[in-house]
């Protein structure tokens, strides 16, 4: 068995398009198969070659809940990379560089290895691209990942491109080895076999919601390419058809969500996935898809705005566009991922709310969950029931009335080829029969009244999918929502085992809010943190309208997730100044 | 259930809904064709879908006893290809404006023409926008002069048929509101043609652009010999726009898009349906 407190934190650095990423990515699933719990992040240039690219994976024999905060070992395929991240490098910790590329400077405080990657690769195997294989193999013998893994996923990497390829990737990975062993080693990092035995499988945040969405029956997916979404596509494209689904990969965001609201009409569960400025575009046909009442997925991978914004770099700066674009009285749900595995069972939910409410759903999830990887079990097919749309029954069809009003406000729905169903999905205000009443004013207040009155059904399960974790009567409080939530964990046990009394509330369903919930948590602490990576404090702000209270902001803004640190700081400043003012108010007392 | 189905007759496909069009409107014209194609076909309401945008067309799925979509503004082809990819047996009619098809929604056009979906688009073309009267269309004359071209329109007209020619669409033909009976027998060819069909009507605004005057001096039919596989002679009609041609231009067979995603999905199964736990395993 393996040291359980094994937690390395391995960075890739190097030119985009030349391997940096895949490097990162190999390390990961190799970690992974070792037995490690793995969580990965990595920033990519907008650029499509040329430009910087960075990986890194935490490994750890626990569960991990964020992508740490030193880095452990850096690989630094050259100059920039080194520059860019030897300030992340813990003291004592290694920097592997490739010494044809660059010479770095004497003292910093790390351990060096310089291999001359390139040049090996190049005299050795004949290919010089196959450096990242020769670090590859260096990584692993130096620090005893087993190389059986990396000599597996090599030959199911390249088998395909033929027993050539294999075999120079091979010997690639042996030079590299062959280089470790040659190493005077002079660092203590040493991760062998992980205490993992248990299969579980490697997904990124957009794999694990596009599986998620299969599983809840999605067979409609239409989208429009935008990074950091298009994988969702990409990704659905390939299985989708598998189980008798299709993908089309429309003119816009637009004719996306257009299709996708075309096909739930006509019976099917669809779904379409964007980032911000695709949302932007989308806004429209969300409230049509309110107004007439149809089931309809609607992801935005979250990247920083406004505009064209940084493409690949992460926000949670939509929520305001989620919650309030669209004219008129336009209720929709909106719900925020957590974490990769909460990926695949958030989308499930997300399409059981559309399908029983009959309501548009927007999910956020952002760059950062989506392109990160990380070692989730299983899924239990099981946890989340699959949840179907009202259908009309005989009787309802005899005269039939497609937004009938019912005292749960969700009316039977039919669909085409049902005989006897037929109705016109509207756009215009319109009565219980889909007759367009335009200029009935009744209508309308009663009709919308009809459409937000499936609030409170939706704020019972928003309350049920709120986590609580930390102390239940802490004495500082966090609220938080998506992609911070392992982070958010991770520093609430940071400043738990200092001996603060911190809990977080971390709320799945962010519209309608949970209120009940929301309000038990408030009541308590005595200051709330609402860590958020955008400017303003969104959800902060959502929340102030609701509750009188002075929540403390905790803002990042350069498009780059929390560290666990910087949540854990926080909670102390806030928890030093509690103290203080308790004991002012004693003195005065 | 038993016995032969009762035969569906025109007046089969009215609704109780009036429709709301100015009287002397072309688009009843359009209407009843449409009405006397799908009795003609016995096409069953059930599993019709009429789909329209926004505009005065945009209300027609409403007098239309069938399933209807009133979308939004240019966003007929969409909706209806989402329609259709949910269910190909559906027969699926989109219907709009030429301000709601060639303005707004231009940008679908082209894309709808290439996939080749199996269904009909019906441009109801007034050259005018009627229901927020009469501004300027993509289709109305150069010097037209109306609420926001008071000093004349400067633009050039959009040519619709060549248009629709050049970006592939398998089915383009022209119609006239004051023709019905004519109208109907190229919406009869249009919903049997297997692929995109594109239908412009010269539907006059009797409130706005009343062209009924001048439209009837300048019909012509296409001419008897004319070869609708022929898409550089089908262009040459288009192009004609000293007068208003009606018929066939242009028609080929080309596979449809839902005969290509069932190719795809045929494909993708062909070692066996999987079961999701399968595609689990790729990832371990």
């Amino acid at each position: 068995m393996a040291d359980p407190v094994i937690d390395y934190v391995f960075r890739v650095g190097g030119e985009g398009g030349e391997g940096v990423i895949s490097t990162g990515e190999m390390l990961t699933t190799a970690l992974a198969r070792a037995g490690f719990e793995i969580y990965t992040f990595r920033t990519y240039p907008a650029e499509i070659k040329g430009g910087h690219a960075n990986f890194q994976v935490r490994a750890a024999g626990k569960l991990l809940l964020s992508y740490g905060d030193a880095v452990d070992v850096l690989l630094a395929f050259n100059q920039e990379a080194y520059d860019k991240h030897v300030q992340d490098v813990r003291p004592g910790g290694v920097i592997v560089y490739d010494a044809d590329s660059f010479t770095p400077p004497a003292s910093t405080g790390a351990v060096f290895y310089g291999v001359p990657l390139t040049s090996l690769a190049t005299e050795k195997v004949g290919i010089k691209l196959t450096k990242n294989i020769v670090a590859l193999g260096f990584l692993a013998d130096f620090f005893a990942i087993p190389s059986e893994v990396f000599t597996e996923l090599l030959k199911e990497k390249f088998g395909r491109k033929g027993e050539m390829v294999v075999q120079k990737n091979l010997t690639a990975f042996q030079v590299g080895v062959d280089c470790a062993r040659q190493t005077k080693k002079q660092d203590q990092i040493k991760l062998g076999v992980g205490p993992r035995k248990t299969k579980e499988l490697v997904l990124s945040g957009n794999e694990s919601l596009a599986l998620g969405a299969i599983a809840a029956g999605c067979r409609i997916y239409a989208g429009y390419p935008i990074t950091p979404a298009t994988d969702i596509m990409e990704f659905l494209a390939r299985e989708l058809p598998k189980l008798g689904g299709f993908v089309v990969q429309t003119e816009d965001e637009i004719s996306a969500i257009g299709t996708v609201l075309g096909a739930s009409f006509a019976g099917k569960k669809a779904m379409t996935a964007t980032s911000g400025p695709g949302f932007s575009l989308m806004t429209e046909m969300l409230g049509l898809g309110v107004t007439a009442e149809l089931p309809a997925v609607i992801i935005d991978v979250q990247r920083v705005g406004p505009s064209t914004g940084m493409p690949t770099k992460t926000e949670q700066g939509d929520l305001y566009h989620a919650v309030y674009s669209g004219h008129g009285a336009c209720p929709r749900i909106v719900m925020a991922l957590t974490s990769v595995e909460d990926s695949f069972y958030g989308i499930m939910r997300a399409f059981n709310l559309a399908e029983q409410f009959q309501v548009p759903v927007v999910v956020l999830s952002d760059a950062s969950l989506g392109h990160r990887k990380a070692t989730v079990p299983v899924p239990d097919m099981t946890r989340v029931p699959v949840i179907e749309r009202r259908r009309p029954s005989a009787a309802d069809l005899i005269s039939y009335k497609r937004y009938r009003f019912t005292p749960d406000h969700v009316s039977p729905m039919s669909a085409p080829g049902m005989e006897g169903g037929g109705y016109v999905a509207e756009g215009l205000e319109h009565t219980e029969t889909g007759y367009p009443a335009a200029s009935d004013h009744q209508n309308h207040l009663r009709s919308t009244q009809k459409r937000y009155g499936k609030f409170p059904q939706v704020e019972v399960i928003a309350n049920d999918l709120a986590r609580t974790y930390g102390d239940p009567k802490p004495e500082i409080g966090i609220i938080g929502w998506g992609s911070t939530e392992g982070v958010i964990r991770e520093a609430v046990e940071m400043a738990q085992a200092k001996g603060y009394s911190v809990g977080a509330l971390h709320p799945k369903i962010l519209y309608p809010q949970p209120l009940a919930k929301l309000k038990a948590f408030i009541s308590g602490p005595k200051a709330i943190i609402i860590p958020e990576v955008n400017y303003t404090g969104q959800f902060a702000t959502l929340l102030r309208k609701r509750f009188a209270y002075d929540f403390i902001q905790l803002n990042k803004c350069i498009g780059l997730p929390f560290t666990p640190k910087e949540i854990f700081d926080k909670i102390e400043e806030v928890a030093q100044h509690v103290r203080a003012n308790t004991r002012a108010v004693a003195a005065k007392l | 259930m038993s016995g032969p189905t009762p035969e569906l007759l025109p007046q089969s496909y009215k609704t109780d809904e009036h429709p709301i069009w100015c009287p002397g409107c072309g688009d009843f014209g359009v209407l009843d064709a449409v009405y006397k194609s799908l009795a003609g076909l016995q096409v069953q309401p059930k599993d019709l879908v009429v789909v329209s945008g926004i505009g005065c067309s945009g209300r027609t799925p409403g007098f239309v006893k069938s399933y209807g979509f009133h979308s939004l503004h240019g966003r007929v082809l969409p909706v209806a290809l989402g329609v259709k990819l949910a269910n190909p047996s559906l027969c699926v009619i989109g219907v709009g404006g030429d301000g709601d098809g060639f303005a707004i929604g231009g940008g679908h056009i082209p894309h709808a023409a290439r996939r080749n979906p199996d269904m009909v688009y019906v441009i109801m073309d007034n050259s005018t926008y009627g229901l927020t009267k009469g501004q300027y269309s993509p289709t109305s004359p150069r010097g037209y002069q109306a609420g926001s071209t008071p000093y004349g329109n400067i633009e050039q007209p959009l040519n619709p048929l060549a248009m629709l020619i050049a970006y592939g669409a398998t089915f383009v033909a022209q119609g006239y509101s004051g023709k019905p009976r004519e109208l109907a027998d190229v919406v009869t060819k249009a919903i049997e043609h297997k692929g995109f069909a594109f239908v412009n009507v010269i539907s006059p605004c009797i409130t706005f652009n009343n062209t009924y005057k001048v439209i009837p001096q300048k019909l012509k039919e296409t001419p008897q010999d004319h070869d609708v596989t022929n898409r550089a002679k089908a262009f040459e009609l288009a192009l004609d726009t000293a007068h208003v041609q009606l018929g066939i231009f242009y028609q080929v067979s080309q596979p449809t898009f839902e005969e290509g995603a069932a190719e795809v999905i045929q494909k993708a199964q062909a070692s066996g349906p999987p079961r999701l736990e399968e595609i689990f395993s790729e990832f371990s």
